[in-house]
């Protein structure tokens, strides 16, 4: 059992960083720490994957000395895909900082919940 | 290799360049860009369509001429020109026939913007519907949440941001889950491309080891997309998102963008899962049982709503109830009923969006029943495409709505064990639609206390009354003479087997 779990080092741990990721984002009530959970879950997933391109005793995939035989390197498809990844998750992050700070200037507050007890307050006001 | 086949990819492209070009153009420019674009979109799909009649089979696209499995592919037979197409006329349909509102919601500064996130929008709903990569659907998934949420914020009242932060939450929720399942897929089968990815998961099935990891990854993806459609009970974001938003982006956000998700689900479910491993797993029952549950859920929550746009938008809540149900109920007849019913969804509920705005406007903007009493006669117009949109909703004959429920039916009837719920959720989600859209349909062709105003005219609102003609044609044409397009579904499903 625990020598399956060490062997599962890294999928234990990225699997373990994206459930904090996770509940952060699904159940924190302030807006900024949802945000910081965001980044957990996506950087958790980036990890897993760029782990599975190591391959121990090879080198990085730059070819630096003439040799361009694939068997001396490491994969590098999935930095590839965590450079995508890591992109796309910088323009939502910035879109969720965008929205934040709108809500903010509105309401003074980060606090989800209280923000929409306000909103509903406001929309009882106009009926 | 026919010049037809690089059309999937110059439309995408063509959408992304239109995107970039429109940020720098004015409103009006940028208005025509999209429309020409989406017409554009609509003229190579149906290109593309022809091209997968004549062969009869699909076409694998290689980008850059990489060989498998290093290099990135699209894929096409009939259903993804024939959704393209359809998608880009209901597109097309959205922002013409919302475009008053579009003046009356947005400020003057942001206008161009807007159709910047439609172009955008356009170009992620076809590289959904064309990609055999499933990281590259990742990517674009992520692309529509963003695209999404800027067409949903762009309206600036209080009540559209707090929507747009609810809205984000589930949507990157749902993609943090497909990721971290198609990291975990890449991890046990090495690949990403969808054929080589089936032909690796049926392998691990077959071997009989190591099934729960596999079956944890098709979960996590399963269940990711699911989110982002908004099955219940993952749709409570529905009624904040469409109701506050401007209709055009409503009609969009319902008719469209959710319906990429579920196509790209289907999508994985033939060629990445596996049929035979997918119905093996237990994850349809899952689902049938979601969709179920939704349809009557989402009805009763639409029933009790106060407010004509939250109506709508939580009937959508049921109708993806009665999607998922056919993904769930067995995978010919099932998911031929769910491709169908995502096109008529497509077609209806942006019509009931778009006229459901005309309806309101011309009772003084007040979205609640009371103040809609009468409204059909002072907008005609809108009171008629509404009363169409609501009969297809029940699923009158003459509509897509009946088609619709005449497959599931017909699904349900080569099961044993589903028959009677399948039948019985039918009846009950039917009757309790037929109640709140004929409530609605009563009110507003309420002759009581009307107040003698001057009808707002067909010829006043001329982008509405095309919008509506495309839809209400679409609709009537499909509904009276579905056998031509139920038999393209088919030839479609039996190419991607």
């Amino acid at each position: 059992m625990l020598d399956s779990l060490w062997n599962n080092r890294i999928p234990a741990a990225a699997v373990l960083l994206f459930a904090v990721g996770f509940t952060t984002l699904l159940l924190h009530r302030n807006l900024l720490k949802k945000i910081i959970g965001l980044n957990i879950m996506d950087t958790a997933a980036y990890l897993f994957l760029a782990s599975l391109g190591y391959i121990a005793g090879r080198k990085p995939p730059i070819i630096t000395d003439g040799n361009t035989d694939p068997a001396a390197y490491a994969n590098p498809l999935p930095a590839g895909l965590v450079l995508t990844g890591i992109v796309v998750s910088v323009s939502v992050t910035a879109l969720m900082l965008a929205l934040t700070l709108r809500l903010y200037r509105r309401y003074h507050t980060l606090d989800l919940d209280k923000i929409y007890m306000m909103a509903r307050d406001e929309q009882e006001d106009e009926t | 290799m026919s010049f037809a086949a690089n059309l999937p990819l110059f439309s995408i492209v063509a959408c992304l360049i239109c995107a970039a070009l429109s940020s720098l153009l004015r409103e009006k420019a940028a208005a025509w860009v999209t429309r020409i674009l989406a017409l554009a979109v609509a003229a190579a799909a149906a290109a593309v369509l022809v091209l997968a009649l004549k062969t009869g089979q699909t076409t694998t696209y290689r980008m850059g001429h990489y060989p498998h499995p290093w290099g990135n592919e699209l894929r096409f037979g009939i259903l993804e020109p024939l959704f393209s197409g359809v998608f880009a006329l209901v597109l097309l349909a959205c922002t013409v026939g919302g475009s008053r509102e579009l003046v009356r919601d947005i400020s003057r500064s942001k206008r161009s913007l807007y159709y910047v996130m439609c172009d955008l929008l356009l170009a992620t709903l076809l590289a959904l519907l064309y990609t055999n990569d499933v990281f590259t659907g990742y990517v674009f998934i992520e692309i529509c949440t963003i695209a999404s949420c800027g067409i949903l914020m762009i309206r600036r009242i209080g009540r559209t941001t707090l929507a747009a932060v609810r809205y984000m939450i589930f949507s990157l929720i749902g993609s943090g889950l497909f990721l971290i399942g198609v990291v975990f897929l890449y991890a046990q089968t090495g690949h990403l491309l969808m054929p080589n990815l089936k032909a690796a998961i049926a392998e691990i099935w077959a071997s009989g080891q190591s099934r729960t990891p596999l079956m944890i990854a098709i979960c996590l993806m399963t269940l990711g997309l699911c989110i982002k459609s908004g099955l219940f009970p993952f749709h409570y974001w529905m009624p904040d998102t469409y109701g506050y938003a401007t209709p055009c982006s409503s009609g969009i956000l319902s008719g469209l963008v959710s319906k990429g998700y579920i196509f790209l689900l289907i999508k994985l479910i033939l060629n990445v899962f596996g049929r035979d491993v997918f119905y093996a797993s237990g994850i349809q029952n899952v689902l049938y049982l979601l969709g179920v549950v939704g349809m009557v859920v989402g009805s009763v929550s639409a029933m009790r709503e106060n407010d004509i746009f939250r109506m709508v938008a939580f009937s959508s809540a049921a109708q993806i109830g009665y999607i998922y149900m056919g993904i769930g109920l067995s995978p010919e007849l099932g998911i031929l009923a769910s491709l169908f019913h995502i096109l008529t969804h497509a077609i209806t509920k942006p019509l009931l969006f778009l006229s459901a705005s005309g309806l309101v406007t011309a009772s003084g903007g007040d979205k609640r029943f009371r103040a809609l009493l009468g409204a059909a006669h002072r907008n005609p117009g809108a009171g008629f495409a509404f009363a169409v949109g609501s009969l297809s909703m029940i699923g009158l004959p003459l509509t897509m709505g009946f088609i619709a429920k005449y497959l599931f039916a017909f699904a349900a009837f080569r099961e044993n064990l589903r028959l009677v719920p399948t039948l019985l959720a039918l009846a009950v989600s039917t009757v309790l639609n037929a109640y709140y859209f004929t409530r609605t349909l009563i009110r507003i062709f309420n002759t009581r206390d009307l107040q003698p105003t001057a009808p707002v005219r067909l010829r006043s609102q001329p982008h509405f009354a095309l919008a509506a003609a495309l839809l209400i044609g679409a609709n009537l044409s499909l509904g009276i003479l579905a056998q031509p397009l139920i038999t393209l579904l088919r030839k479609g499903l039996a190419m991607v087997l």
